[in-house]
């Protein structure tokens, strides 16, 4: 492999506080000293933002169960075109993903078909089912990075937590879809004034914030590291804000389309607005936006959830929850945090990048000499129109065609190999 | 009303959607219609070579009657299809089930569904008429245009009239559409029943919300029972039918504190003596049977009005 000479970009490395125009060199799949180059490829990034890959925690790769929908090979370059290096593979998979072998299968699959790092994710139960505890010192032997029912929420408290203290043990971190069942049995989107006004069945925000509240008293009793996942009410961000004062290890994230979008939009009855947690009022979008602004939200996740136009063409009731984000998460992000003003650069790439990272408890993730090279380069000031027939990923289920964003990806490069580039 | 009015729908799915003015022409074009049905020969030709298809996902009576001979008086031809009849009991989706319907020339169909919605997705997907029969606890918007036929024919007006609407507003398609409808005319609107089925939230469209009987009956020109299902009970929404009866329920007693010439109305069918009392649904406020007798005026000209505007866009 050529070393790689990144010249003349504006590097944003939260990590280690840097937002300077500067030469970043690749040798040998790592960050390299430019002065160290031996005959480098020089890429001229003038104009662009150099940044440490972005990582998502929260991807649906459909692989094994539904590969109609979504596969490793395709998911992992959507995730590539959307500027991120390593990915958190959900384990609602069919099978789930509650066993070593499950887990092995993912990994060999993602080294044979995958173009950027996939990092597994194993069931904190049996099947999903909430009622046994999956064999997590085994699934941790097998390399995942973390634990998690995602779709489903461990209603038992006094398994949870069990959970939360037998996990220590091995030092990975829960990431919890947090939701009450009963509270939330039947509903197809939010409850509140769209919900009333357009006759759909509502599930209230209650049946997400008392789970947040019984991970944030569990993390409290136990010492647990709790990550919430798609957090999405005003009252989930200030359990959160509380927990984070306390100093509990406590972290959340939330999506792109929770920031972007609210619970008026299903008036069309477009089931690509559909996703579990709903978009939820205006209010909770702000909320969320000031949490992300404060600090108490320190991580950007997209919860890519592909279907099949079949599945999602039918009836607002019977179409599944979810929608794909991997390839509109940045230019999302970008145009409303940064571009409106309410986050600097570094503070925006910090949610896709050391945030994360700290979820993941990988230590030191920045762009310093002899880290792994992966870098993602994106052009601040394009603006992108969203057309879902141009996404790599297998799926068209985005909220946002159409509308037009800030922030284009120009190049991902994962261990020093370009992945994607335009 | 402007002479040079002209209806351009080729759908209709809700009274949301709809202008005062579009609203107050369906009503003046139904009472031309109901001249027709009080003839000796009750059938115009005006749908003559138009081809509708009563497509009703969830079941129904009164409505698909009420439609069926709406259709047949105007000189439609018509077919019936029920989900049990269709292809959705092989497993084809709705939308293909109705693009099959489509392809054999069909000009409007009319359409029931459980899920709020439905109607307005395929309406988005198909190019021939949508009519609404009723989707999900959406809307239900010839009910509500009846209910408000019946009241403008009764009272004259509807602008500045107290409608109160009681029972289980939440599941409700028929509150929902009369909300619409007659705020878009300048009605008054009220909500009434207990907080589980009569959220807040509706206050935001402009309607009054109240937990006590006594207040929503208070000065009410127009009453409109909902009613009240069994299997809400079950669901935790109030303990027992006795007592929903019993404190929001509509009887010899609490009527004494309306208006002598209050209207009692009821979309139907009634639960007798449950949230409506029996003598009060036979009494001499009560003009239940005659919006069922206004829906068929109400129907056809909602048929003519979409079939004129083409059926296709």
């Amino acid at each position: 492999m050529n070393d790689i000479l990144l010249k003349g970009g504006r590097v944003v490395d939260p990590g280690r506080n840097i937002d300077q125009v500067m030469d970043l060199g690749i040798s040998n799949g790592v960050f390299a000293d430019p002065a160290d180059l031996h005959d480098p490829e020089v890429v001229d990034v003038s104009g662009l933002v150099v940044t440490p890959g972005f990582i998502d925690v929260h991807v649906h790769l459909r692989q094994p169960g539904n590969t109609a929908a979504e596969t490793i090979a395709t998911g992992t370059l959507a995730a590539a075109a959307g500027g991120f290096t390593s990915i958190v593979a959900m384990p609602n998979t069919n099978p789930p993903a509650d066993t070593a072998g499950a887990i092995e299968y993912l990994r060999s699959q993602a080294a044979q078909k995958g173009c950027v790092r996939v990092l597994p994710c194993g069931c904190l139960t049996k099947g999903r089912q909430g009622k046994e505890m999956a064999g997590i010192g085994g699934l941790a032997a097998a390399g995942v990075a973390a634990f998690s029912d995602d779709g489903s929420c461990v209603q038992d408290h006094a398994l949870m937590r069990h959970l939360a203290e037998y996990i220590q043990s091995f030092n990975l971190p829960i990431l919890d879809h947090c939701e009450n069942d009963c509270l939330a049995a039947g509903g197809v989107m939010h409850e509140g004034k769209w919900s009333v006004l357009l006759g759909m069945k509502g599930y209230c925000s209650a049946a997400e914030e008392l789970m947040v509240a019984r991970d944030v008293i569990l993390s409290r009793m136990t010492g647990a590291r709790f990550h919430i996942q798609h957090i999405s009410s005003k009252e989930c961000v200030r359990l959160l804000a509380e927990a984070r004062r306390d100093r509990l290890p406590v972290t959340a994230e939330v999506t792109p389309h929770h920031i972007a979008l609210t619970d008026e939009c299903i008036k069309t009855y477009d089931t690509n607005f559909k996703m579990n947690p709903p978009l939820r009022s205006e209010e909770d979008r702000k909320a969320l936006i000031e949490g992300l602004a404060s600090g108490v939200i320190t991580v950007i996740a997209t919860d890519h959830a592909p279907h099949t136009n079949t599945a999602k063409m039918v009836e607002f009731d019977d179409a599944p929850f979810g929608v794909v984000g991997l390839e509109t998460a940045l230019p999302v992000s970008l145009t409303i945090l940064y571009h409106g003003g309410v986050l600097t650069l570094p503070q925006l790439i910090s949610k896709f990048t050391t945030g994360p990272a700290e979820v993941l408890g990988l230590k030191r993730y920045d762009l310093r000499n002899g880290n792994p090279a992966d870098v993602t380069i994106f052009d601040p000031e394009k603006s992108f129109t969203v057309d879902p027939e141009k996404f790599r990923s297998k799926a068209r289920n985005t909220p946002f065609a159409g509308r037009t964003y800030k922030g284009v990806i120009k190049r991902t490069y994962v261990g020093g190999k370009l992945v994607f580039q335009q | 009303m402007t002479a040079e009015f002209r209806w351009t729908r080729k759908d209709l799915l809700s009274l949301y959607d709809l202008s005062a003015e579009e609203i107050t022409y369906i009503l003046d074009t139904a009472e031309e219609f109901k001249k027709v049905s009080e003839r000796n020969v009750k059938k115009v030709p005006a749908l003559r070579g138009k081809t509708v298809v009563n497509f009703f996902v969830e079941p129904s009576t009164r409505t698909r009657v009420s439609f069926e001979l709406a259709e047949q008086r105007l000189s439609a031809d018509i077919v019936n299809m029920t989900a049990s009849t269709s292809s959705l009991t092989k497993g084809e989706s709705l939308l293909d089930t109705v693009r099959n319907i489509e392809a054999l020339q069909v000009d409007l169909l009319v359409m029931r569904h459980r899920a709020t919605g439905a109607q307005n997705f395929i309406a988005q997907n198909v190019s021939c008429g949508v009519i609404n029969a009723g989707d999900g606890a959406h809307s239900h918007p010839t009910q509500a245009l009846l209910d408000m036929f019946t009241i403008r024919e009764k009272k004259g007006r509807i602008k500045g009239l107290k409608v109160a609407i009681i029972g289980d507003i939440l599941h409700s398609r028929v509150a929902r559409s009369n909300m619409w409808g007659l705020l878009k005319l300048g009605a008054d609107v009220v909500f009434a029943g207990p907080a589980t089925l009569v959220p807040r939230e509706f206050e935001e469209a402009g309607v009054k919300v109240c937990h006590r009987l006594e207040e929503a009956l208070e000065g009410a020109d127009v009453v409109n029972l909902l009613r009240i299902q069994h299997e809400r009970q079950s669901a935790g929404f109030f303990p027992s039918i006795n007592e929903y009866s019993r404190f929001f329920g509509i009887n010899q007693e609490n009527i004494k504190r309306l208006k002598p010439d209050t209207l009692i109305m009821h979309p139907g069918p009634i639960n007798r003596d449950v949230e409506l009392d029996s003598s009060v649904a036979d009494g001499p406020n009560s003009v239940i049977l005659e919006q069922v007798t206004n829906g068929l005026a109400v129907r056809m000209a909602v048929l003519f009005l979409v079939a004129g505007c083409g059926g296709k866009r």
